[in-house]
């Protein structure tokens, strides 16, 4: 799935990253706790949370991640934003709440981990 | 290398945010040294849960890490509190943490067996009082 679709899916307002619209993503992981992202890896990931701290970029960066989408409405900060550009990852915010936007991808063919879950 | 290559950090334990830094440049410099991405991410995401339990339980402390071509070994030392019983800190879902890291998306009870499955060989030396040292190995395969 390419991240643009996620954007259109989640119906999700674009914080940054807009030049790598086109890039894929191969599964996907929801939470809010960072030591659980953090347990399994993803191949090319999305991440959906409402955590929003320096500490959800740079989990995302850690797991080479290439998106992270703040559900609830949850916005970040400049510094925030500034992390995640220099990472690489495209940032989006969207109004769903997390079970609903990771029900929407889930339809939508994205499935939880394509890669396997060791490290 | 013919020598390893030494890089030393010290680990803020004022702000939380800013945890992590260390393991970002460790991961941006084995990049630049040609590792393989499951090294990096093995080497980074290990080295992250212990800057982070560093920041949460000891106020910080010190970071090296020795880069070769056959493995890289992390240390990180601090002078916090000790862990009483390291069997049940090891355990998954195990956490000591307040509430309030809890709130900042730690505090799992994960990191340490995070650290271990990531890495290759792990030791923890602590003592009540006086502080803790987990040593971390990845291997690199030929």
């Amino acid at each position: 799935m390419k991240i643009r679709e996620i954007q259109m899916l989640l119906d999700a307002e674009l914080l940054c990253g807009e030049d790598n619209l086109d890039g894929e993503v191969f599964s996907a992981c929801c939470s809010d706790m960072m030591s659980d992202v953090l347990a399994y890896v993803k191949d090319q990931g999305v991440l959906l949370t409402g955590l929003v701290n320096a500490q959800t970029i740079r989990t995302a960066s850690m797991m080479d991640m290439v998106c992270v989408v703040f559900v609830r409405d949850k916005a970040p900060d400049e510094e925030m934003i500034r992390l995640a550009r220099e990472c690489g990852i495209v940032l989006m915010r969207s109004k769903m709440r997390a079970y609903e936007a990771a029900g929407q991808l889930y339809l939508a063919g994205l499935r939880g981990n394509a890669g396997g879950s060791h490290g | 290398m013919a020598e390893p290559l030494h890089l030393h950090f010290a680990v803020d334990g004022q702000d939380f945010s800013s945890a992590g830094q260390a393991s970002v440049t460790v991961k941006k410099r084995l990049r630049q040294l040609g590792f393989s991405p499951e090294v990096m991410r093995r080497v980074s995401i290990a080295m992250y849960e212990g800057e982070i339990n560093m920041v949460i339980h000891a106020h910080g402390g010190e970071a090296d890490v020795y880069i070769s071509d056959t493995e890289i070994v992390i240390v990180l030392s601090d002078r916090g509190p000790g862990i009483k019983d390291v069997a049940l800190a090891m355990q998954a879902g195990y956490s000591t943490a307040r509430e309030e890291i809890r709130a900042l998306g730690f505090g799992a009870g994960m990191g340490l067996p995070n650290m271990k499955k990531y890495t290759d060989e792990m030791q923890i030396d602590t003592k009540i009082g006086v502080g803790t040292t987990v040593l971390m190995k990845v291997r690199v395969k030929p």
